[in-house]
């Protein structure tokens, strides 16, 4: 790697821009050609938003503002926590087409060839990426349809909440990637992935902190969710952000670092 | 048997040549397991090598170490004229590889693939496509170019494989068992593949199994058992070092297998198949003086048939004794990561 290189080469940067966006066509062409994992890892995240703000809506506002809140206000609560929770799931579709791709040749074949090592991996992540932000929108649309508002933010608020979300997605979608490296299957995968799924149930996405037995809120409050949906909650509401908002910044770029340098190592074993 | 052979650098006019691809000392293990035991190799460019040996007896860690997708533990090991283990790149630059699983996209179609291949391969747009479609023309993939790999039999996979191996013009190609669970026909056609390769002057490392193929193809063959080379040379050389030629009477009548075995004395003896051996160089002249031996001897066999040395006796020879020692029947051998 570390090789002086020879004139003749081109930039390793070019290159590495231009084999990342090889690969990420690649895997743009594979997610359109076979839709039905993202679609039903979308599926979750709106049967739960669907379920909770029709089904469970009268408790679960009863349960928030002390028993004064109507619907619509529940569905405010809980639309932030939802768009995190559609990041976390799509995510463990990251994880596993990582782990199902790292199982066919052709990436025996791509180790072989003279291409940016790192080229396979970007093109995953920043595929992955891409397909959290269409996830966030498609979920984000049914939370219009059915009455989010989010009015009162202004376009600052507005662009610092699509930053967050696409921060979110990257740590995410670096952690996911390492997971799926380390799988040895798709079916692993999907095992390994699960707590990008659990987490956010566990979080302030459905029900407040404070709601929750003492013993489990700091588990509740600690964890990199909670920061986050917060965050996401006063930027589009106007609540309370508090310190959660430097939490959530520094949970994402932890998460993406540790991610990172984990795929990166895993990526760079010898193959068994 | 001596375990390790000298490398030679010659072709067969006796002009020296830069080796395409040499190892002196290649070693490698997994746990206390020793897979590779001190391979010394000596390729001249241009040349067909195969790599011949039993199953689990090394040579897709062999191929696979070559070919950078695995490090070795011990080894000088030149490529292409590049140092494997400082400059990976620049091998990999040279050389095209063809692994025994097949490495292709099986989600995306057999054009896009190769499309695939020649962005990698960093080619404009217009030579990209012009690439592909004449691969996929030579390869006989044109109809199926616009459907997804995995829909493929296996022949349609091996060639696309090929195809996309042959993006770029590697100048060495790794092929590891090239025609592996292929019928006859797609075998034949996989061998005309690869002597067209060669007539276009690149260098071809494969391995295999079946020593028909070995024959056929290639300059140079070294058998591989229990991680050491055990042999290496032109398969007439190989053939020469070992006795084999025979004629062979077959009987159906156990008496008379009896009786002919009696008469006959310095034959070697089956009871089981009641079947004997003569030992013969196959010319016309001993045949006749066997046949007129037979005939004054009053023995008439069933069936007699003319046995020449070939690659089989020689493998069975090399590679028979100690298998069970040499050749632990864990190898790793599923699909690389």
């Amino acid at each position: 790697m570390s090789a002086p290189l020879a004139p003749a080469r081109p930039l390793r940067i070019s290159l590495a821009v231009r084999d990342s966006s090889t690969m990420l066509r690649r895997n743009l062409l594979h997610a359109r050609r076979y839709p039905s994992l993202t679609l039903n890892l979308l599926l979750t995240p709106v049967m739960l938003l669907l379920l909770f703000v029709y089904i469970f809506g009268d408790v679960m506002s009863a349960g928030i503002a002390d028993g004064g809140a109507d619907r619509s206000e529940y569905i405010a609560y809980l639309v932030p926590g939802i768009l995190l929770l559609t990041i976390g799931g799509t995510t463990i579709g990251s994880a596993v087409s990582v782990a199902a791709d790292m199982t066919e040749g052709i990436i025996a074949r791509f180790r072989t060839m003279a291409i940016d090592r790192g080229s396979v991996l970007i093109g995953h992540v920043v595929g992955s990426v891409l397909q959290c932000v269409m996830s966030v929108v498609l979920v984000g649309a049914v939370a219009v349809a059915i009455g989010f508002r989010a009015t009162d933010a202004t376009p600052l608020e507005w662009i610092l909440a699509v930053g967050l979300l696409g921060l979110v997605s990257l740590a995410l979608t670096w952690i996911a990637v390492g997971m799926g490296l380390s799988s040895p299957n798709a079916e692993a995968a999907s095992n390994n992935a699960l707590p990008l799924m659990v987490l956010p149930l566990l979080s302030s996405a459905f029900v407040p902190v404070d709601a929750m037995p003492g013993w489990f809120q700091p588990v509740a409050e600690y964890q990199p969710f909670t920061p986050a949906i917060e965050t996401l909650r006063g930027l589009l509401l106007g609540t309370e952000i508090g310190n959660s908002g430097w939490l959530a910044v520094g949970w994402c770029l932890g998460l993406a670092v540790l991610g990172y340098f984990w795929s990166k190592s895993q990526f760079n074993r010898d193959p068994k | 048997m001596p375990s390790s052979v000298m490398p030679t650098s010659r072709l067969g006019d006796g002009h020296p040549s830069p080796a395409a691809v040499s190892t002196v000392g290649l070693r490698k293990s997994y746990g206390d397991k020793t897979v590779l035991d001190g391979i010394d190799l000596c390729i001249p460019a241009g040349s067909v090598f195969a790599l011949l040996g039993p199953n689990g007896a090394g040579k897709t860690t062999a191929v696979n170490i070559l070919s950078t997708l695995i490090s070795a533990d011990a080894g000088d090991i030149r490529v292409g004229g590049h140092d494997l283990a400082t400059d990976p790149q620049a091998v990999r630059a040279a050389i095209g590889v063809t692994g025994q699983f097949s490495a292709v996209d099986g989600l995306i179609t057999g054009e896009e693939n190769m499309l695939l291949m020649a962005d990698l391969h960093h080619l404009s747009k217009r030579e990209g496509r012009r690439a592909a479609a004449e691969l996929l023309e030579r390869f006989d993939l044109v109809e199926a170019a616009k459907k997804p790999a995995q829909t493929y039999s296996g022949g349609m996979k091996r060639r696309l494989d090929i195809a996309m191996t042959l993006v770029g013009n590697p100048r060495i190609i790794f092929l590891d068992e090239p025609t592996t669970g292929l019928d006859p026909r797609s075998r034949h056609n996989m061998w005309g593949i690869i002597r067209e390769l060669v007539s276009d002057g690149v260098t071809v490392f494969l391995t295999t199994q079946y020593l028909d193929e070995a024959d056929e193809l290639a300059d140079r063959i070294a058998v591989l058992n229990g991680g050491k080379i055990v042999a290496e040379g032109t398969a007439e050389e190989l053939k020469r070092m070992i006795p084999g030629g025979h004629v062979r009477l077959r009987f159906s009548d156990p008496a008379a297998y009896q009786n002919a075995a009696f008469a006959l004395r310095e034959v070697t003896r089956d009871d089981e198949a009641l079947a004997l051996q003569i030992p013969s160089d196959g010319s016309q002249r001993e045949l006749r003086s066997i046949l007129d031996w037979l005939d004054s001897a009053g023995i008439e066999a069933d069936e007699l048939t003319v046995h020449t040395p070939d690659l089989d006796d020689v493998f069975f020879a090399l590679t028979g004794a100690d298998d069970s020692a040499g050749t632990p029947p864990n190898q790793p051998k599923e699909a690389v990561r």
